[in-house]
C-alpha cells in the first residue's frame, strides 16, 4: 500500500480537502441508490408512494417479504432457485473448463497455438445479441427451447476465463513443477488435477466469480429462450413483474423487495471471496 | 490485450529424431509426446466443443441467414423455400431509418458514456492512490458495491428514482420548483448513461487502482525529487504507466456499450421516448422475435458485429500507434 506517499507528497491542506470531498461525493453517488432500495423495500406501499422515505412510520419489512413470496403462487422462490442453479453451477463448470483450457495454452506447445488463442480472444469481442437468434434457432432444432439447457449451455462459454487462465497459469504454476512431476513418472492429467489445479486455486475462484456475476446478470438470453415462467431467472421474472406494475401497482413493493434480495448473493460472494478476486483483477489489469 | 508473439515451434519438439538417443530413449520420448498431446486434447477439448457450438456455428449461421430468406416467413407449414437473396437484407437494414436511428443513439451514448467512465474511474483511482484519502478501504468498498447489483436491478432502481411519485430525487427538485423529466426526450440518453456509469464506475476504478499499485515506487519518488507536484505526478508519470489498463477498460466498455439492451428495454416499459427499436440490439430482438424476420435480424447482427470489431480494432491500432510515436 502506498501510505509512504503521504510523507513526501504532502499537498496543501486545501487540495487534501478537495480530494476527500470528491471521493466522498462519489461514494454517496454509488451508495445512496442502494440505501434507497433498502429503505423502499422495508416501507409499505403508502409510504413508498408518498416519497417520504425518511419518515419514521410506515415500516413493514416482514409484510413485504411475505407478499413477495406469496405473489403469483410463490414464483419468486422458484426464480431465485433457478438463478442460483444457473449461476453457481454454470460458473463452477464454466470456470473449470476455461481454466483447464488456459492452462493448456500456457504449458503445452502445439501447432497454430497462437492462432487458436486469437480465436478465443476474438470471441470475447462478439456481442451476445449477435449470437442470440442463431442460438435460438439451434436450440429449437434440438428441441431445447424453453428448457433449462437452453440457458445453461451457452452461459458456460467464457473466453475471457481462458485468457485469465493462461495468465494465472503462467504466474502461479512454475514449469519446473511440471518437469519434476514428469521425472517422477506422473501422468500429465494426474499432475494437472493433483498439483497444478491446487496452485491455480485463487485464479479459478476469480474466474468463477467473474462468471457468477455475468450469469446472475444474464437477461437477454433467458428472455429469448424461455417462455415458461417456472424456468425464469430472477432478472427476467422481475422484468415481467415490473411490466405488470403499471397496471396493478401492488407489484411495485414486491419488485423492490425482490430486487433487494437478488442483490444479496453477489455481495455475499464478493465479501467471502475477497482476497481471491483482488489478485485476479491485478492479473487482468497489469497485463 | 495483446498476446506476446511466441516463436513458431513444430508440433512437439520431442518427436524430432535425435541421433544421440538410443532407440529405447526415442521410444520413451515418443510416448511422452503422445501422452502430452492426449492431455492437451482432454484439457482443451471441452472448451473448444463449447466454442464451436455456442460461438462459431452461431456466427456462421448469422452470416448465412443474412444472405438467405424464407419465401413465406411466419408460416410453419408447406414447403420451405429458402432462397439466396444476396445483399437484399443488408440493403433493407441499412436503409431502415429505425436501424440507423438506433446506431446514432448508440453512437451518442458511447460518446457521452465512454469518456465519462474512463476519466471518472481513472481520476478516482488516482485520488485513492495519492494517499491523502481518509478511510480508503471504506471508500473503495462503497464505490465497488454497485458492481454486485445485477444490470437489470440497477436499471430497476434508477427507473424508480426517475419515476415521479416514487422518486425522492424528483421530490427534492420539486421542492426547489424545478420539474425534471428524466425519461423525457432530452434526458433519456443521459439517464441511461447514468445507470451504466453507476453500475461500472467502481469496478473500473478497482482495475485502475490495482494497476497503479503495480507502478514502482522509485519512479514516483524520482518524479517528486525532480520537483513534480502530486497532480503532475498523477497525470504525467502514473497515468502513462497504466496505459495498458486504460486501453483494456476502454475496449471492454466500448464492447458492452455497443450491446446496449437491458437498460432501455426496462425503461421502455415506462417511457414512450424509447421505442422497441431504440438500439441495434433491441432492433435485432424486435426483428427476430416480434416480426419473425430472421434474415433482417441476422443482417442487423452482422452489421453490429462488424461495427464492434472495427471499433475495437481501431482503438487498439490507435493506441499502439500513439505508443510507437511516443517511443520515437
Amino acid at each position: 500500500m502506498s501510505t509512504t506517499d503521504s510523507s513526501f507528497l504532502r499537498p496543501r491542506l486545501l487540495g487534501r480537502a478537495t480530494v476527500n470531498v470528491v471521493v466522498a461525493v462519489s461514494v454517496l453517488y454509488t451508495l445512496l441508490p442502494v440505501l434507497w432500495l433498502v429503505l423502499a423495500a422495508s416501507k409499505n406501499r403508502d409510504a413508498l408512494f408518498s416519497s417520504d422515505l425518511l419518515s419514521v412510520g410506515g415500516f413493514s419489512p416482514v409484510r413485504n417479504l411475505q407478499d413477495l413470496f406469496a405473489m403469483d403462487g410463490g414464483l419468486y422462490s422458484r426464480w431465485y432457485l433457478n438463478s442460483l442453479l444457473y449461476a453457481v453451477l454454470g460458473a463452477a463448470v464454466g470456470a473449470l473448463l476455461s481454466v483447464a483450457c488456459g492452462y493448456a495454452f500456457d504449458k503445452y506447445r502445439f501447432q497454430h497455438k497462437e492462432k487458436l488463442f486469437g480465436l478465443v480472444l476474438a470471441a470475447v469481442m462478439v456481442p451476445q445479441t449477435v449470437l442470440a437468434l442463431p442460438l435460438y434457432l439451434m436450440a429449437s432444432e434440438a428441441g431445447l427451447v424453453n428448457t433449462f439447457w437452453a440457458v445453461f449451455i451457452p452461459v458456460l462459454f467464457n473466453p475471457f476465463g481462458v485468457y485469465l487462465g493462461r495468465i494465472f497459469s503462467r504466474g502461479y504454476v512454475p514449469d519446473e513443477v511440471l518437469e519434476a512431476a514428469r521425472v517422477d513418472g506422473a501422468g500429465e492429467l494426474t499432475t494437472y488435477v493433483r498439483v497444478s489445479l491446487r496452485m491455480l486455486g485463487p485464479g479459478l475462484v476469480t474466474v468463477f466469480l467473474f462468471q457468477l456475476t455475468a450469469i446472475w446478470n444474464n437477461f437477454f438470453l433467458p428472455m429469448v429462450m424461455l417462455s415458461d415462467q417456472d424456468l425464469y431467472p430472477v432478472s427476467l421474472g422481475l422484468y415481467q413483474w415490473n411490466s405488470s406494475a403499471s397496471v396493478s401497482p401492488e407489484y411495485y413493493s414486491v419488485v423492490i423487495m425482490g430486487s433487494l434480495l437478488a442483490v444479496l448473493p453477489l455481495i455475499l460472494a464478493f465479501v467471502l471471496l475477497q482476497r481471491f478476486w483482488r489478485s485476479g483483477l491485478t492479473a487482468g489489469a497489469v497485463k | 490485450m495483446t498476446t506476446t508473439a511466441q516463436p513458431r515451434v513444430p508440433t512437439d519438439t520431442s518427436r524430432v529424431g535425435d541421433p544421440a538417443l538410443s532407440p529405447a530413449g526415442r521410444r520413451a520420448r515418443r510416448t511422452a509426446g503422445r501422452r502430452r498431446f492426449g492431455a492437451v486434447v482432454v484439457l482443451m477439448g471441452p472448451f473448444f466443443v463449447l466454442l464451436t457450438t455456442v460461438f462459431l456455428i452461431p456466427v456462421g449461421t448469422a452470416v448465412y441467414l443474412s444472405f438467405y430468406s424464407d419465401d413465406q416467413p411466419g408460416l410453419g407449414f408447406g414447403p420451405e423455400n429458402t432462397v439466396f437473396v444476396g445483399l437484399r437484407s443488408y440493403a433493407a437494414v441499412l436503409s431502415d431509418p429505425t436501424f440507423l436511428g438506433g446506431l446514432g443513439t448508440v453512437a451518442l451514448y458511447c460518446l457521452i458514456y465512454i469518456p465519462l467512465m474512463v476519466v471518472g474511474a481513472l481520476v478516482l483511482a488516482l485520488l485513492l492512490d495519492s494517499g491523502v484519502v481518509r478511510l480508503r478501504a471504506v471508500a473503495q468498498l462503497g464505490l465497488f458495491l454497485p458492481h454486485a447489483v445485477p444490470g437489470l436491478i440497477a436499471a430497476l432502481i434508477w427507473l424508480y428514482l426517475y419515476t415521479p411519485g416514487i422518486s425522492p430525487i424528483i421530490d427534492l427538485f420539486a421542492r426547489a420548483d424545478i420539474t425534471i423529466d428524466f425519461l423525457g426526450i432530452h434526458a433519456v440518453i443521459p439517464s441511461i448513461v447514468n445507470i451504466a456509469l453507476w453500475s461500472n464506475l467502481g469496478y473500473n476504478m478497482v482495475v485502475f487502482y490495482a494497476a497503479l499499485q503495480a507502478v514502482p515506487r522509485e519512479v514516483i519518488e524520482a518524479s517528486v525529487v525532480d520537483g513534480a507536484g502530486p497532480v503532475r505526478t498523477a497525470l504525467q508519470v502514473k497515468t502513462p504507466l497504466v496505459r495498458a489498463s486504460i486501453v483494456m477498460v476502454a475496449i471492454f466498455t466500448l464492447i458492452w456499450a455497443l450491446q446496449l439492451f437491458t437498460e432501455p428495454m426496462l425503461l421502455s416499459q415506462s417511457s414512450p421516448m424509447i421505442s422497441s427499436r431504440f438500439s441495434p440490439s433491441m432492433y435485432i430482438y424486435d426483428a427476430a422475435f416480434t416480426r419473425n424476420n430472421y434474415s433482417l435480424a441476422a443482417a442487423a447482427s452482422v452489421v453490429l458485429l462488424v461495427c464492434t470489431i472495427t471499433l475495437s480494432y481501431g482503438v487498439t491500432r490507435f493506441t499502439s500507434r500513439a505508443d510507437a510515436e511516443e517511443a520515437r
